[in-house]
């Protein structure tokens, strides 16, 4: 060895002692430096303090795994972040020197949903890298699990096994398989898979309905939107909805009409329905009824400029032209009320003449948060009331 | 106090090395003092090759003895995954996992970890497309983590984010651009919080912040480049010092090289900084000849290097005068990368392009297959390149 090399070699070992020298400890109970974690906001308001927490408690042993698993719950979605770093930290460790995880505690943890998704999934990984049986264990219990994650794994089992039944011949439990595994899918990849043999079966599928998209607009335009100006523009629509009422458009008088849509994926196509408007507004609404206040999310795709009113407040706009449009491009949580709720979409068309800029068109789904629809539940209410309505 | 001298000198001389950020230390894409092989092939001059947990367009970075990389995985990209890797082994030395905060929508070809990471040699600043920015120590504990979008929460962009942080002192700074918000972005390294914001045009922006170091370092400025030219900021505060507004690319990113700003911009832009740092520069020259495609120009042994579509122009890098311009076959998305008197240029398919920099005609010494999509900028250190595909991350190492 030379001597520049030992000299590297003291040096890096020197600095890297330096760098990784632990924060001076306090002995803090773990309940206190997650209560530290979780204070941690979008401002970095708490940083530093939060980093030393998470120093102290990666040097915990893995018993202390469950507290933290189970503090994701009323965790802010940064501080699950520095949980989760906690939690592989500490994990990383007991594999490395051997030491036990508390596996029957892991798996308990796992499999009641009433724990945050991420840090079941967190203990589901944790637990497979020390035990791989967990996967055919628990996997095919997960196909209405409200982890999403969980979920796709389920259904991509039963996807794999009917299509090998399906090959075999056996038509019939591969059929009922299919069916089994659609209960479970909300990724459109995995949702086509399965719709295509099952409809090559005869069987008829509402896939609208599955993934509970919104089919029947009231909708009018276009109103100007000449270099995008009308974007900003608050035009009557946004002031009121009164489906008898006349407009004045971009072309002349406007008057509102219902378009539906049957295309599995919900697209309602303005430029193929209605017309290749360009720098144009259309303004769309429907109605949907709750039957009690609750939260859910309304998931948008589109690749045009767009704004969403609920009840008549402004929940996300977003003025981006062709950058593509995929299911769930958007998602948007949204508290309704119960009752009737004024859904009122605002999309806009620009002027850009290439052929990849000419759609025109949107979907939206109702879901929760995990992504399973969720319906009007009166089947007609999607058909707006023929009354006027403040949005 | 010589004690602590004493390290600091060897860290110096230790890390002399590394590739810390995007295109390198300096964003010059070129790694002085750096003899990776010119040849290779799948059991020829592979030290190792190791599988990747994740998708990503983001390149390896090296500090120390250490590979740094990001990736993103899951059905939406959602997962955000650093790892780290021995230079000499492969061997995984850690990864962490993280929820993305932001949008994860990107085109089929993106990744959500598409920005390179960076590195001040003490800590990682991991960037994603989502806006998270995820800052860990070189051992992977978690030092802080910012979401962005919680604060711009319509900064983002449906084909995917790709704009790469750059440290400077103690300011890491991010350039988020896109048609419905953009911001540029200066945090503490120490803590995550906001040295300073500020509003950018809302542009699609695809490239990346600079560093024009400073003769006072601390007075060092940050280039941001995008649609409608380029501003200098002193990277602490984000005060302005000047702007060229020609509009300029928004995919390649400029270099600095010998104290010029060489920007894609009418073709390419050669700009002289005033003296003080504070006035508008003057133009050197430019040529509409010398525009860019996805892969930014290179400065390398007094030439500059540009390629649009397949074609490579070497330029002087004194005057713009054409050198010579040679044909390659392939997509390329990678930006090349310098050293030992070569380019190496990597093709969307995995074949690599070695070409002799200095001669008087451009000559290709090599073609050498990965078998692999390539759309990262690779990084050379140790006397090797480290390149990653989606699937696999490999050391070309005599």
């Amino acid at each position: 060895m030379t001597g520049n090399n030992l000299a590297l070699r003291l040096a890096a070992s020197l600095s890297i002692l330096l760098l990784t020298a632990p924060p001076s400890l306090t002995a803090a109970e773990p309940d206190e430096l997650i209560s530290t974690i979780k204070s941690v906001d979008k401002k970095a308001r708490g940083n530093p303090a939060a980093a030393r927490a998470v120093a102290e408690l990666s040097a915990a042993e893995p018993a202390v795994l469950l507290t933290v698993l189970t503090a994701f719950g009323d965790a802010n979605p940064l501080a699950a972040n520095y949980l989760r770093s906690v939690t592989e930290t500490i994990v990383d460790r007991a594999i490395a020197g051997k030491k036990k995880l508390p596996r029957k505690l892991l798996e308990a943890f796992i499999v009641d949903r009433k724990h945050d998704p991420q840090a079941r999934r967190l203990a589901f990984e944790i637990l497979a890298r020390v035990d791989a049986s967990i996967v055919d264990r628990l996997i095919p219990g997960m196909l209405t699990d409200p982890s999403p994650l969980f979920r796709r794994d389920a259904v991509a089992r039963l996807i794999e096994l009917a299509e090998r039944l399906n090959k075999e011949g056996q038509a019939d439990l591969a059929g009922t398989l299919y069916k089994r595994a659609l209960r479970g899918a909300t990724d459109d990849d995995q949702v086509k898979a399965i719709a295509k043999p099952l409809r090559k079966m005869g069987e008829k599928l509402d896939l609208p309905r599955h993934f509970g998209f919104l089919t029947q607009w009231h909708i009018v335009g276009p109103f100007d939107n000449t270099l995008n100006k009308g974007f900003n523009v608050a035009y009557p629509p946004e002031k009121k909805i009164d489906l008898k009422e006349k407009l004045t458009g971009k072309l002349g008088p406007a008057s509102w009409k219902l378009y539906k849509t049957s295309n599995d994926f919900g697209i309602l196509d303005i430029a193929k329905q209605i017309s290749p408007y360009k720098g144009a507004v259309m303004y769309c609404t429907t109605v949907f009824e709750a039957q009690a206040p609750r939260s859910i999310q309304f998931r948008l795709g589109t690749p045009n400029a767009w704004k969403l009113w609920v009840n008549g407040r402004q929940v996300f706009a977003n003025e981006e032209y062709h950058r593509g449009m995929k299911l769930d491009q958007y998602s948007v949580p949204v508290t309704l009320r119960a009752g009737s709720n004024t859904i009122l979409l605002k999309i806009c068309q620009n002027e850009q003449e290439e052929d990849w800029a000419q759609r025109y068109q949107f979907q939206v789904r109702t879901c929760n948060v995990s992504g399973i629809a969720v319906h009007s539940s009166d089947n007609s209410a999607s058909l707006p009331r023929l009354k006027e309505t403040q949005p | 106090m010589l004690a602590l001298v004493l390290v600091a000198l060897l860290v110096t001389e230790l890390t002399a090395a590394d590739w810390r950020q995007f295109r390198g230390n300096l964003s010059s894409s070129v790694a002085a003092g750096e003899k990776p092989p010119v040849t290779w092939g799948e059991t020829e001059n592979i030290a190792w090759k190791i599988p990747l947990a994740g998708r990503g367009l983001s390149g390896p970075i090296v500090v120390t003895d250490r590979v740094y990389l990001t990736s993103s995985d899951g059905f939406n990209q959602d997962r955000l995954l650093v790892e780290c890797f021995d230079v000499k082994t492969g061997v995984r030395r850690w990864r962490r996992s993280f929820q993305a905060t932001g949008r994860t929508q990107c085109h089929s070809k993106m990744a959500n970890a598409t920005p390179t990471p960076a590195s001040d040699g003490k800590r990682i600043f991991a960037f994603y497309s989502s806006n998270d920015l995820v800052c860990l120590d070189l051992d992977g504990n978690l030092l802080w983590y910012r979401g962005l979008t919680h604060d711009y929460p319509n900064a983002s962009n449906s084909l995917g984010m790709a704009s790469s942080p750059v440290v400077i002192g103690d300011t890491v700074i991010v350039q988020v651009e896109s048609q419905s918000d953009s911001f540029a972005m200066g945090l503490d390294v120490r803590d995550g919080t906001t040295r300073w914001h500020r509003k950018q045009h809302r542009f699609d922006n695809w490239s990346s912040p600079i560093e024009l170091p400073g003769k006072d370092p601390a007075k060092s400025l940050v280039l941001l480049q995008n649609m409608v030219g380029l501003t200098a900021l002193e990277a602490r505060t984000g005060t302005e010092a000047w702007h060229y507004d020609e509009p300029s690319s928004r995919t390649p990113s400029s270099v600095v090289a010998d104290g010029i700003v060489f920007i894609p911009s009418n073709g390419l832009t050669a700009l002289r900084p005033a003296a003080d740092g504070k006035q508008a520069p003057e133009i050197a020259w430019k040529d509409n000849r010398f525009g860019s495609g996805t892969p930014s120009p290179l400065v390398y042994r007094g030439r500059v290097f540009t390629m649009s579509g397949p074609i490579v122009k070497c330029s002087d890098a004194a005057n713009g005068k054409l050198i010579w311009q040679l044909r390659l076959k392939g997509a390329f998305t990678s930006s090349p990368v310098a050293a030992n008197g070569h380019l190496y240029y990597f093709s969307e398919t995995g074949l690599t392009y070695v070409v002799d920099a200095s001669g008087p005609k451009g000559k290709i010494v090599s073609e050498n297959p990965l078998g692999a999509t390539i759309l990262c900028t690779p990084a050379i250190a140790d006397n090797s390149i480290f390149v990653r595909s989606h699937g696999h991350l490999w050391k070309i190492s005599r």
